[in-house]
Parts: structure tokens; C-alpha cells; sequence
């Protein structure tokens, strides 16, 4: 990855980092730790892998995107109105009575979105699904999936990963949002997932482990899961539950956190200045 | 077509139908292939089939996610766990999410015979009764079971039925037509209304209709294979004509045909109403004729009802 790619991408993630505080903060309390921890993310897939068009968004053969940890929707609204799936002003309606922009992800009401979720544990079977449908179709392309680390307590997902790894299922790309963290505390003192990545290889996964907010590491990654010929890909990011956000990094406290527009504004600022 | 076909054959053979002019069709199991008799489905379209193991939550989500890039997946399992343990997938992945999931429930009620009381679902129907807008039905017969197949297939939107796998019925002629949504008059009648649902109570209500006729009762018989949305068009023109009603459904008594019909009536036009159906017990382990008579399922109990809400009309 060249240096005036990955500056791009770095600029492009310190806009949807900007844009999910924003939202959230303006509404007054949000998930913006599972948000935050996936914005590098989503900036590789829908500025750099993904074929889609935004003024086509049910394109047949296009990538599909599903945030099984559907209550990150805040940073993946932020993406879907930068790219022109919708209005920026939109985003200023997160949570409000009446809104196409609710906490967690839901395909019937907000352009761009692939797949509802939201009740933990259903996305990577959704995925599957669509993986399967389109190998009947003959459309040669990618399903990728983000799924939580908290949310790998659910036994869907394991019942999910089997069934991928049985049918063979290359063109699925699955994310783990490894943030250590949880509602009720670190993962590891309230469901230890222990050796995540013997568990997927387990499962028969062909298993990646990176730096969740590194371009050039995830970037890796995901060419390197394209070319997989028989099984399913799954990518544990390493990540911080809070990124970005000096009132949330790290802070146990941030899953769904009240803050205020002010705190919001000054977190902005902070980012903006963290870049020059 | 044959009284003694059973329903899996019919089920099973419809949907190859089907899928020969829509290849948006897809079959799903959960390693139940065999008691569904779906094998020659798979025979047949093995790429468009998948056996998603002993995994029922998955594979709702894996339906969900197929509906999601247009196929028209038909999923079955043995109904408590097409209902159950899919309950939450099948709810927000396909139903919360406007796809189009054609969930199956096998072996509903007291056909589960002696799989026993672990398998005997007496509340599937009521558990999806409350998901908006789903359409619950219960086929009676072959005949209908193939038509309203059809119609499921053709209906743009999540549906479940319960299914009988094994026996059959012959109630309607081949050229019958049907919509879901829609009761049928199966015989008119003035003193009485017996309004049922599925394989094993149509049969007990017309045979419950026999007897009463001896007593020179006249019951009405309606076969409301569509429990949700319910035909209220079709209940309040019987309470007006009856004014009572007896209802009859292979499931709990609480929350599927005689909750409706009884939801209905008070709303619309107050009559007099009594279910037959379980009286709030879990299944148990037996075969048909004993756990007939066991949960009161039998044409006997429908016409003890009858007489009993006569009376009661009388009065």
C-alpha cells in the first residue's frame, strides 16, 4: 500500500470517526465503543474492496456487508452517508422517533444497508446465506460479515461456522471485533473466549489475526482471504473498544455511554488536531 | 392422488414442481431430510438444497440470508423446532427484515405420536401467531396442502405451515381452489358453527357434523387451513347464521384457532363459542387414537361441545 493510499484511507477514517461522535453525540447517548472499534474496517471494505455503487444499491452482483454487531449501525450510517447512500443530514436523526437511521442496522428501513441485525449471534448465518445464493447465481462475489467478540458467546456463531467451513464457502469474509470487552466487563472475565483463533481453525476457518485499525495489515489480510479457494475467511482484529474518542477509549463503561454534544465537539477537535 | 399418500410426498413432490419453473426455489433441513421426504428433492436439485445438519436457529438465518438475494427458501424441521429454536432467527432475520422465509413445521401436535411429549408442539402456531404479519396455515388434506404450497410460493412474504408428514386425506377435489386468508365452507349448517384446522381435526369435525345430523343438528363445517390472518368475513357471516361456534385445532386452545375465532366474535359479533383443543398440557408419548382421545381430539368431543353450546344457546 502506497503512502498517499494509506493517507487517504487514514483521512477517510478520521471523517467517519468524526462523523459517528457527531451522531451520536447530537442524539446524547449511543454504542459508540463497538462503533468506534471498527471504523478502520469499514473504510478498507467500502473505500477499497467493496464493489458497490451507492447510486445503485441493490446491484445484483455487487459485495454485500452485514454488521452482525448490528448496534454499531451510528459508525456504518456514518460511511453509507459519506458515500452518497443518503443525506448527511440524516445522520442527526440517529434514534429519533420516526427515523430511518436506528441504533442497530435494519435493511427495511435505511439505503445501503445489506442485512438486519441486531439480536446478537444472526449475521454470520444471514451471510451464509447470501454466500450460498450467490454461488447458485454464478455471481462472483464477497459477503463480508463483522461480528463481536462479546457476540461469540452466542451459539449461532458456532453453529454458523460450521456450516461455512462445510460448504466450502470462499467467498465469505468474516471481521471479529476483538476489543477484550463486553456490556458487563473484559471478555475475559465475563465469557473467556480464550484461544479465539485455534477456534475458528478449529472450526475449519482459514484463520488471520491483525491490528484492527492498521490499513496496511488489514489490507493484507483481506486481499489475502480473496484469494481462498475452499474455505471461509475469518479476520480477528485486534482493536481498542472506543478509538478515537478521548472521553471512550478504553473506558469500560463506553459500550453505551451518555455524553453531550459539547464532549462530542471537543472529541472532534482533538482528532482533527491528532492529524496535523 | 390417493387417500393414503402422505403429506411429505405431496409436500416434497410440489415443491420439485415448483422449482422446475422457478429456480428461485430452494429446500432446507435440518437433518431431518428423511422424515420430511424430501430426498428425491435433493436428487432432483441437489444444488439448490441444503442440509443444514442439526443446527435449526442457523438454518432460519441461513433462509433469511438466502431470501436476502431472492430465493425462496422452504425450511422444515419437526415443528417445535421449526418454531421453538428458530423462534428469535426466524423473527428478526426473516420476519423483522421483510424477507421471505417459508418456514415448516412437521409433525405438529399429537401426530409427533411417539417421539413423545419432547416433540409434541402444542403451542408452534400461537408462538408464530404473534410474529406481524406472518401467515399461519394448516393444510387438511393433499389436495389443499399442494394448492396453498403454491400460494405460499407465489406470496411475497414470510409464511409458516404445519405439516403432517405422515397419512394423508382426500377432503377436496382436485380442481378445488384456494387462498390463503380464505376459510372454506366444507358443509353449510344452521344451529352450529365447527370451525377447524389441519389433517387430524377437518376429518373429526365432518365426522362430528355425521353424528349431530343424526340428532338432526345441523353444523356447519369450516376448514380454516389459514388460522393467521384469520377470514373474519367468514366468522361473523356464521355467527350471524349459527350463532355458535365451536372450534377445533390439534394445538393449546390458547393462542391459535380458537383464540382467533374467539378474538373475532367478541369484536365483531358476539356468540357463543367453546374450543376443543389442548387444554393447557404438555404432549406425551402414544399413538394417534390414544392421544385422541387423551387431549379430547376426537369427532365425539367436538359433538359433546355442540350439543353442550345448544343448550346453552337454548337458554
Amino acid at each position: 500500500m502506497d503512502e498517499n493510499t494509506l493517507q487517504e484511507l487514514k483521512d477517510t477514517a478520521r471523517r467517519i470517526r468524526a462523523l459517528t461522535i457527531d451522531q451520536i453525540g447530537y442524539f446524547g447517548v449511543g454504542h459508540i465503543g463497538g462503533a468506534l472499534s471498527i471504523v478502520e474496517a469499514l473504510t478498507i471494505l467500502y473505500y477499497r474492496h467493496m464493489n458497490i455503487d451507492p447510486q445503485n444499491p441493490a446491484k445484483r452482483d455487487r459485495d454485500q456487508f452485514i454488521l452482525s454487531k448490528g448496534h454499531a449501525g451510528p459508525a456504518l450510517y456514518s460511511v453509507l452517508a459519506d458515500k452518497g447512500y443518503f443525506p448527511q443530514e440524516w445522520l442527526h436523526t440517529l434514534n429519533v422517533g420516526g427515523t430511518r437511521l436506528p441504533s442497530h442496522a435494519d435493511m427495511v428501513r435505511t439505503p445501503g444497508i445489506d442485512m438486519t441485525a441486531g439480536s446478537l449471534g444472526q449475521g454470520l448465518s444471514a451471510g451464509i446465506g447470501k454466500a450460498l445464493g450467490h454461488r447458485i447465481d454464478g455471481i462472483d462475489s464477497k459477503i463480508y460479515v463483522i461480528i463481536g467478540d462479546g457476540e461469540s458467546n452466542e451459539g449461532q456463531v458456532w453453529e454458523a461456522a460450521m456450516s461455512a467451513s462445510h460448504y466450502k464457502l470462499n467467498n465469505l469474509i468474516a471481521f471479529t471485533d476483538y476489543n477484550k470487552m463486553q456490556i458487563d466487563g473484559y471478555t475475559q472475565d465475563i465469557m473467556d473466549l480464550d484461544d479465539l483463533n485455534a477456534k475458528w481453525v478449529g472450526f475449519g476457518w482459514n484463520v488471520l489475526r491483525v491490528d484492527g485499525h492498521s490499513f496496511p495489515a488489514l489490507n493484507r489480510a483481506i486481499c489475502k482471504a480473496k484469494e481462498e479457494k475452499c474455505r471461509p475467511t475469518m479476520i480477528i482484529m485486534d482493536t481498542i473498544k472506543g478509538k478515537g474518542a478521548y472521553f471512550a477509549e478504553g473506558n469500560l463503561g463506553n459500550h453505551n455511554m451518555p455524553f453531550d454534544y459539547d464532549t462530542a465537539k471537543e472529541a472532534i477537535a482533538r482528532l482533527e488536531k491528532g492529524a496535523e | 392422488m390417493g387417500k393414503e399418500k402422505d403429506m411429505r410426498a405431496t409436500y416434497n413432490d410440489t415443491l420439485i414442481d415448483l422449482a422446475a419453473s422457478d429456480e428461485r426455489i430452494v429446500l432446507m433441513e435440518a437433518d431431518l431430510m428423511n422424515a420430511s421426504g424430501t430426498v428425491t428433492f435433493k436428487s432432483t436439485y441437489p444444488e439448490r438444497f441444503f442440509d443444514m445438519g442439526v443446527a435449526e436457529a442457523n438454518m432460519a438465518g441461513v433462509a433469511a440470508g438466502l431470501s436476502s438475494v431472492g430465493k425462496i427458501p422452504f425450511a422444515a424441521s419437526f415443528a417445535p423446532f421449526a418454531s421453538r429454536k428458530t423462534y428469535d432467527q426466524f423473527f428478526i432475520s426473516a420476519n423483522y427484515a421483510h424477507l421471505n422465509v417459508k418456514m415448516v413445521g412437521t409433525d405438529p401436535g399429537i401426530t409427533a405420536q411417539v417421539n413423545g411429549g419432547t416433540h409434541m408442539s402444542f403451542e408452534d402456531g400461537g408462538l408464530m401467531r404473534n410474529i406481524p404479519g406472518l401467515v399461519v396455515f394448516e393444510p387438511c388434506d393433499n389436495v389443499s396442502l399442494e394448492k396453498l404450497i403454491r400460494k405460499a410460493a407465489e406470496y411475497e412474504g414470510c409464511t409458516y405451515m404445519r405439516l403432517h408428514r405422515k397419512g394423508g386425506n382426500i377432503i377436496y377435489k382436485e380442481d378445488d381452489e384456494f387462498e390463503l386468508g380464505k376459510g372454506v365452507v366444507l358443509r353449510d349448517g344452521s344451529d352450529v358453527t365447527l370451525v377447524a384446522t389441519g389433517l387430524v381435526m377437518v376429518a373429526e369435525a365432518l365426522e362430528a357434523a355425521d353424528e349431530l345430523k343424526k340428532e338432526g343438528i345441523s353444523a356447519a363445517v369450516i376448514d380454516m387451513h389459514t388460522v393467521k390472518p384469520i377470514d373474519r368475513e367468514l366468522i361473523v357471516k356464521y355467527a350471524q347464521k349459527t350463532g355458535a361456534f365451536v372450534t377445533c385445532e390439534n394445538h393449546q386452545v390458547v393462542n391459535f384457532l380458537g383464540s382467533a375465532v374467539a378474538e373475532v366474535l367478541v369484536e365483531e359479533h358476539p356468540a357463543l363459542l367453546k374450543r376443543v383443543g389442548v387444554q393447557d398440557e404438555f404432549g406425551e408419548v402414544g399413538k394417534l387414537d390414544y392421544l385422541k382421545k387423551r387431549y379430547g381430539l376426537t369427532a365425539a368431543n367436538i359433538a359433546d361441545n355442540a350439543r353442550a353450546i345448544l343448550t346453552q344457546k337454548k337458554q
